[in-house]
């Protein structure tokens, strides 16, 4: 295969990545929402744990977008 | 877009991702210390103690004014319980000089009373003895008129005088009974 | 169509070579210090009048110093509180970073991995040397957490380090991840907006599409822009957690 077109599909497999942990962040806020509705009293202590969960959660989206560009433009 | 972007790193004169460019690391490292340590300092010296102070000044102030607030209400609370303390104090002399003043009437209609009494029953046996004396008298008059009578009854009768002595003896019989 | 890399390029504005190293004075260390001047101005001006009752502005600033001083508190605790100025220095930072970014034309010093590597680099290393100075060996005990059978510690230790050691590694790379996705993804519809309306009239109609697709990711940028300042401030009081209060965690 031509090394370049192996890199450009390695970029866009790897931003497939992005997509799950996207699902991950949906998860976790969608829980949150879920959570809140039933008892929206707990719901104000318990948001920055939602937002420690998702943004966790989207830092490993994040290493597959650092990986993409790595193989675009390092590698 | 794929084209694009691939002449987007051919065109640029050092090449690649600016921010994997290696040698552009240590200028901004440079002046990130620069910049972030004159922030550093500036938030350490001079913004944090300012806006801690001015939170720190309204906090104390808002505590010394409700604590102030709060001695006032003790002290009003103390001059109304003094007050109250003061009206039971006064009402119980009331009550006092109230019984005292009505105890000292009562004895002196009860001493009065008893007076009145005292005399009332003196009259009142006095009365009776002249009672008693008028009756006596009146009985004595009573025989004499019933002697004279029953002379006269028997002077019409029998058409004599009659014996004094045995008319008397008669009539204190009759009396007797 | 534009280059939607081009507007992470750094622009040498004073040359300056220290020996065979390059520490010019670019675009990225001039947006670097109007950060630091809009800050300052804005904590310090506000608060000059030091009012009792305060101004618009001045309760403005408090806001945000009650809001970062609440999150440290909450956190890492009142004794956290030591390192206010670090972690109120680092929100200001990043916030400002993020929101002078969205400005058109404007560099965003946090889409560059080394700045964002660096500021995570100074909380973990102010986490390590402090845990260390105050509670000597004490605080390796975060890696080996108490009431765990001798079996397996090893690969909890092992688990643990491996964590600690991702933690500055996942906070640059979050930040500067967002910033330059949600940059190229901008400048990306835009290039969409130019292509198409130079072709033709359809295409000048059929622009608009891409140019609502801006706007509405406009607004999530500056959500993003926030929310990764705030993302960044707790992360940080809770790596600053475990240098003060190690093995409960």
């Amino acid at each position: 295969m031509d090394p370049v077109a192996a890199k450009y599909l390695g970029a866009g497999l790897a931003c497939l990545g992005m997509g799950l942990a996207a699902m991950g962040v949906g998860n976790i806020f969608g829980n949150f929402v879920a959570g809140a509705l039933r008892n929206p009293s707990a719901a104000a202590g318990q948001f920055t744990n939602a937002i420690v969960g998702a943004a966790l959660a989207e830092g490993l989206g994040i290493f597959a977008l650092v990986v993409a560009l790595v193989l675009l433009f390092v590698v | 877009m794929a084209t694009n972007t691939t002449q987007g790193t051919q065109v640029p004169s050092k090449g690649g991702f600016p921010a994997f460019r290696v040698e552009t690391y240590g200028s901004q490292l440079l002046w990130l210390a620069i910049a972030f340590g004159l922030l550093y300092f500036v938030m350490a010296r001079f913004i944090a103690p300012r806006i801690g102070g001015i939170l720190e000044d309204r906090a104390t102030r808002i505590s010394g004014d409700l604590a102030a607030a709060q001695a006032m209400k003790a002290e009003a609370d103390a001059a109304t319980l003094s007050y109250e303390k003061a009206l039971a104090e006064a009402r119980a002399s009331s009550q006092a000089i109230a019984a005292e003043t009505r105890a000292k009437i009562t004895a002196e209609a009860d001493a009065e009373r008893k007076a009145l009494e005292a005399k009332l029953a003196a009259d009142l046996a006095a009365a009776e003895a002249q009672i008693g004396s008028a009756r006596a008298a009146a009985m004595g008059n009573v025989r004499s008129i019933a002697v004279e009578t029953a002379e006269a009854i028997v002077e019409r009768l029998a058409g004599t005088g009659a014996d004094a002595a045995r008319l008397e003896a008669a009539v204190d019989a009759v009396l007797k009974r | 169509m534009a280059d939607p890399i081009k507007q992470f390029e750094l622009v040498p504005i004073v040359p300056i070579t220290i020996g065979t190293g390059d520490f010019s004075f670019t675009n990225s260390a001039l947006h670097m210090f109007i950060i630091v001047g809009l800050t300052a101005a804005f904590l310090l001006l506000t608060t000059s009048g030091r009012r009792l009752v305060p101004t618009r502005m001045q309760s403005l600033a408090e806001l945000t110093y009650e809001f970062v001083a609440g999150t440290v508190r909450q956190t890492a605790g009142t004794d956290g509180m030591k390192f206010f100025p670090l972690v109120f220095s680092l929100f200001m930072f990043v916030l400002l970073a993020n929101l002078v970014g969205m400005f058109p034309g404007a560099f965003t010093v946090t889409s560059h991995i080394i700045v964002t590597a660096a500021l995570a680099m100074l909380v973990i290393s102010t986490v390590i040397i402090y845990g260390i100075w105050k509670h000597g060996t004490h605080w390796f005990a975060l890696f080996a957490p108490s009431g765990l059978p001798k079996v397996i510690l090893p690969l909890i230790v092992v688990i643990e380090v491996i964590s600690f050691i991702s933690r500055p590694i996942s906070l640059s790379l979050r930040l500067f991840g967002n910033m330059t996705a949600g940059h190229i993804a901008l400048k990306v519809f835009a290039g969409f907006v130019t292509a198409m309306a130079g072709a033709g009239a359809l295409g000048f109609i059929g622009a608009a599409l891409p140019i609502f697709m801006i706007t509405a990711l406009t607004a999530l940028e500056f959500l993003v822009a926030v929310l990764q300042a705030y993302v960044f401030t707790i992360l940080t009081c809770i790596y600053l957690n475990d240098a003060l209060h190690p093995g409960h965690h």
